[in-house]
Order: C-alpha cells, then structure tokens, then sequence
C-alpha cells in the first residue's frame, strides 16, 4: 500500500443552482483531499452542501446545478498500469459513466428503501455493473455477485440472490446496496449517510462492515454525515461543512479533543452524553443560511455567540494550527481576544479522553 | 403466479354474474314499451308478450333467460330489425367497431408512448412543451371535432377519403374515424407516460443505477420505463373498452354500422328493446372486465411486488 497517495482533490469547487426563487449559490469554494486507503467524513446540517459536493464528482448532479469554477482530480491507475490524473468535472457524462462511475468510484446512498429497483432481482442489480465494466460471462458474474452478497453478510446467497427488494428488511436491503457499489471494484467509495434510514442497532453493523470491506480491498471512503457518531467511529479526518464552505478540517482526534471553529463546538455540544449534568440537549441556535443571499462576512455569525465584529464583515480565511488542521474562523486571528470554548464541552471533552484513556 | 391468475378468473366470472342480475332487473323496470306501438296493436302486442313468456315471473324470466345466456343465445331483438336473432345483428356491429377501434387503441397508444417518452427524455425542452400542447389538446376536444375536420379538409376539400363508412372500402374508409378516436387515447397515454417517466428518472434506484455506470437507452430500457409502464397499463385499460365499443358520436356522423350505433337505436328506437339492451350491458361489462382482468395478469407480470409473496423475506 502506497502512504499518503492523493487518490482525489477536490479544488476550489464552486456550484450554484438555478432554482424559481433565485439563484442559490450551494457550494462556495470547498477544497477536499483524500488519501488512498484513507476515510474522510464530511460534517454539516442539513443543506450545507455535503451531498451536492459529491454528486459532482460521480456526475449526479440535477440538472439545475452549474458548476462556476473549481476542480475534481482523480487519480488512478489505467489499464497498463500507468499513473493517471483527470478532472472528472471535464469529462461528459458518457465518458463519465463508461469509465469511472461503478468501477472507480461507487456510491451508497442515504435509504435502501428506495434505492433499489422494485423491478428487478437483487441478483440482476448486482451483476449489471459487472457484466457491464468488466466483460464478465454470465456465470463468471453470477458467482462473484454471490461471494459479495457473502461478504456484505447476507446469508442464503443462492436464495437471496433471486429475491426482490420488496422481500427483504432495510439492514438487508441496504448490504445489497453495498454489495452493487462493491460489484465492479471501485477506489473510492462514496457514503451518502448510509445509517441514517436505518434502525440504531443495524448502523453499527452496516457501519462495521463497511469499515472490514475497506480494509479487505483497500478503499478509500468518504462519509457525507450529520450524525457525529458516525465521525467518531470510522472516520480517519474530518471536514466541517457550513453554509456550502468547509470550515473546519482536522484529523478526528483534532476534531473531537481540540476543536478551535466555534460551528464545531456547536456541534459537538449537540450530541447527546449520558455522562452530563445538564437537562436540556444543547442545540445551535437558528438555522442554517439561506444561500440564496450571498451572506456576508461569516455565515455562521449571525448563530455564533462568540462572533467578532469583523465576522460581520469579512469571510474568515483558512488558518492553520497543525500540519493537518486548519479553520476558518477570526477567532484564530493573531489579534483575536482569547475566546476558548464553552466550559461544558470543555468539561466533556476531558471526561471523554479519559475514558478513551482507559481503553489504550 | 397460477393462483393469482386462477383467482382474479374466479373473480371475474363473479363479477360478471352479479352484473348480468342486476341489469337484467333494471331492464324489467325501465319505464317503456319493448314494442313498437304505432305499428302493432294491443292484441299484436299481448299474442308477442306471450310468445316470449314475458308474463311470466320475473325470476322464471330471469333463470330462463340465463340458461339461454350460457348456451351464447341471447335471443331475439323485440322491436329492433323485425325480431332477427340478436347474435347475428350483433356480430356484424362488433365487428366493425372492433376493427375499428383496434386500430385506434394501437395507434394511440403507440404514438402516445412514443411522445411521452420523447418529452420525458427532453424535460423542460421544446419538445416537452411541445408534447404538452399537443395532448391537452387531444384531450379536450371531442373525437368528433377532429373527425368534421378531417371530412371538411380530406374528403371535401382534396378528395383524399370517403364521406362516409364504405363496407367495401373497409381500410380506406377507416382512416378518417381511426385517426380521430385514436387522438384522445393518444394524448392521455403521452401525458400519463411523461409524467410517470419523470417520476421515476428522479427516483433513487435510478440515480443509484446512474452511478453503476448505467446511461442512455440502456438505463431506460432496463430500469426506467419498465417502471414507468405498470401505472400506464392501468390507463389504458378503460380507454381500450371506449374506443372499442365504438364512439357514438362518431360512428353516428361516419355512418359506421357499429355497437355505439345499435346502443343508441335500442334505447331511443320504436320501443325499448330490453334484449338489445341486455346484449349491448352484457358485452359492454364482459369487456370492462375481461380487460382489467388481462391488466391485472400483466400487473402481476409487470410488478413483483404483486406476483411475489414477502413470504421468502427474513428480517435482520
């Protein structure tokens, strides 16, 4: 295994969508990397611009969506082994679809209750991809969709295999969902929330297995998540999205112990802790921007009970604090009063690495 | 997949039985005279009564009447065509108007699918607008609109069609009411195949088959119109028992010797002939429901969902 290869890097991407009340400018200049083998998660509420950031790169983006400025670069190696980079926001759709959607980078997305065709056998929708890519014989193809519906954990694969969707639970539904994005070997996979129509105790599980199946072929994964939880569990860096801007990115214990973006600390404060005092669960005050108005200064000032006046003003740039953390927030600024987090979440920080502590 | 069938069968022939009892009821209340009484007098009419054992109890009329029903006799006409067997009157009608109708079932809806899937492919461009115009149009106006059009343009103004329904010109005479019964079926079919399209290019599993690297006509042929089509089967059920039973209106302006036609003269003729009455109910409601129980078998074909039990599903 290579170390520290960049697989795709995402540049300065920049996506507006036409839309009957105006034009929303959803994503404003996001810069992403992930590295082989490596598993990012990308955190933020609901529209702030997680999920589209990713559809541009697979070519799923509605029809509505223009892509202003910025690049995707992917880079893998083709058929004689040589090392290859591409845009793939250059490419056409055909190019797109022909060549790298399904066998470099695949897709889970956020409910397997839909997404599978109610038409079609599980079998025939976990074949298609291979019989489409990799030339496979029917028989060849069969029995590898039977080792991935194994490997997903799915067990009477010959059974199953010629089942429906309709005929089988969620959890399953969405194994069958992996084991199609698994179908033609991609690099990348991509994870639109792929717990969150799931029950808590089946996340765990999908959540377990989508950690061995990167292990076993080398993956690299990309969480699109709100759910912290999640973060905490699989993933190897962290990018805090707000208002179609990422505003804090670190790797997880960055995130989780030393958190500097008062956005993160508001989130971090949302989650729920057993070990806590307080009665009421924290949550952000106001709702996210409405980009349909280019906000100006901060985004996130107006929720922000530690904004500055110059939030108000200007956009924070991306300062950095380590080698692999950065944020976007003035309150990095050299002549930035000293503002720390608030003492709860300090407090629960502390209590959370000692029990990390106890289990090392 | 046998039991399914077997059932909506035995559905079927119940339905039919209960809708041959109740009509045969509410033709004996229907106010009227099964007779023409300008032209038979009240002894004529008594001896006829009589003869065709209409004094007696209804209910003995009724299992009579069945029993001849399931030997395929349904008797004479009583004031219609001088009281000729009804079957042979009947099979000339049907088969104009079957004939007829097929054609325009299958151009419509051929057309129609084809429209739909072209503005669906081109949703929010010229063609979709296009397509839109075009069948709202079909839609409301009246079949028979389109056929004066079609007689005042084609066979008054270029003499390209016959005036009317020719017997011996079977095909060229057909033209003018084929086309003109098709275009509402056309239109209906067009919109419904658009719409449904749509809804199912934004549905997940076809953005999840988008991203197995699926595009083009094979990702319609394979995950979206399969989809799209089982609602449409539905739709097209009705419309196919219309167009076949023939269009009144139209087959009254065409001339066409069809069963809207004979509908019409059973009713409104001489007298109410109860038999024709009976006839036209009876074949008009086994259509209905030997369509829809040909839709619910194509359904069942269609959908897995309704030909496969959940039985074979286990919970995590």
């Amino acid at each position: 295994m290579q170390d520290n290869q960049t697989i795709l890097q995402i540049k300065n991407l920049d996506i507006s969508f036409r839309t009957n009340a105006g034009v929303v400018h959803a994503i404003r200049g996001v810069n992403l990397d992930l590295q082989k083998g490596e598993t990012v998660a990308i955190v933020g509420e609901s529209g702030s611009g997680k999920s589209v950031t990713m559809k541009a790169a697979v070519g799923l983006l509605d029809s509505n969506a223009t892509v202003n400025s910025g690049e995707i670069l992917y880079t893998y190696e083709d058929r004689d082994g040589a090392q290859k980079t591409v845009n793939l926001l250059s490419l056409t759709k055909k190019q797109l679809r022909t060549e790298f959607n399904g066998q470099r980078l695949a897709m889970v997305f956020q409910d397997p209750m839909t997404s599978l065709d109610p038409t079609m056998t599980i079998g025939k929708q976990i074949m298609e991809g291979m019989l489409l890519h990799k030339k496979m014989s029917k028989e060849a193809a069969k029995a590898r969709a039977l080792e991935l519906l194994k490997l997903v954990g799915i067990t009477d694969a010959e059974n199953r295999f010629r089942n429906y969707p309709h005929q089988l639970s969620g959890g399953m539904r969405q194994r069958v969902v992996i084991a199609i994005a698994l179908s033609a070997e991609p690099d990348i996979l991509i994870c639109d929330e792929p717990t969150t129509a799931l029950d808590v105790t089946i996340q765990a599980k999908i959540l377990e297995l989508i950690k061995d199946i990167q292990k076993k072929m080398n993956l690299s994964v990309i969480y699109i998540t709100h759910d912290l939880g999640v973060v905490a569990k699989v993933a190897d860096y962290v990018n805090v999205m707000y208002a179609g801007k990422i505003v804090e990115v670190g790797n997880v214990e960055e995130i989780f112990y030393e958190p500097v973006h008062p956005y993160t600390w508001g989130l971090l404060s949302a989650m729920p802790d057993l070990d806590t005092n307080d009665d009421r669960l924290y949550s952000i005050p106001g709702s996210p921007h409405n980009l349909l108005h280019e906000p100006q200064g901060d985004a996130f000032a107006a929720r922000n009970p530690f904004a500055l006046k110059i939030d108000k003003k200007a956009e924070p740039p991306m300062f950095q604090i380590s080698r692999t953390h950065f944020a976007a927030t003035w309150l990095l600024h050299p002549d930035a009063p000293d503002i720390d987090m608030p003492r709860e979440l300090k407090e629960r920080i502390e209590r959370s690495r000692k029990e990390a502590a106890k289990y090392l | 997949m046998t039991k399914y069938v077997l059932k909506r069968i035995g559905m079927a022939v119940l339905t039919l039985l209960i809708i041959v009892f109740l009509l045969f009821f509410l033709v004996r209340i229907m106010p009227g005279n099964p007779f023409p009484s300008e032209r038979m007098n009240d002894q004529q009419i008594a001896n006829k009564r009589a003869e065709m054992g209409l004094d007696d109890p209804i209910p003995v009329q009724f299992v009579r009447y069945l029993w001849k029903l399931l030997h395929g006799d349904f008797g004479n006409g009583t004031s219609l065509y001088n009281g000729a067997p009804i079957k042979t009157v009947l099979s000339t009608c049907v088969k104009n108007s079957f004939r007829i109708g097929g054609m325009a079932v299958l151009l419509g809806s051929l057309v129609g699918l084809l429209l739909g899937i072209c503005a669906a492919l081109n949703r929010g461009r010229f063609l979709d607008g296009f397509c839109t115009v075009v069948s709202i149009l079909g839609v409301c106006v009246p079949s028979y609109v389109f056929l004066i059009f079609i007689q005042y343009n084609f066979a008054y103004k270029v003499t390209l069609l016959p005036y009317f329904f020719d017997q011996t010109k079977f095909l060229h005479s057909s033209v003018a009411p084929v086309v003109s019964m098709s275009l509402f079926t056309m239109s209906t079919i067009a919109r419904f195949t658009r719409n449904e399209m749509v809804e199912v290019i934004d549905s997940d599993y076809v953005r999840l088959a988008e991203s197995k690297g699926l595009y083009g006509s094979r990702l319609v042929s394979r995950h979206v119109l399969r989809n799209a089509l089982i609602p449409i089967v539905t739709v097209l059920a009705p419309l196919i028992v219309d167009l076949l039973t023939g269009a009144l209106v139209v087959e009254k302006i065409y001339g066409i010797n069809g069963i809207g036609k004979l509908m019409v003269d059973a009713i409104a003729g001489e007298g109410v002939d109860y038999n024709y009455v009976l006839a036209l109910g009876i074949l008009y409601s086994s259509l209905y429901i030997g369509v829809m129980l040909i839709v619910d078998i194509l359904y069942g074909a269609l959908d897995p969902r309704i030909r496969v039990s959940a039985k074979g599903g286990v919970k995590e």
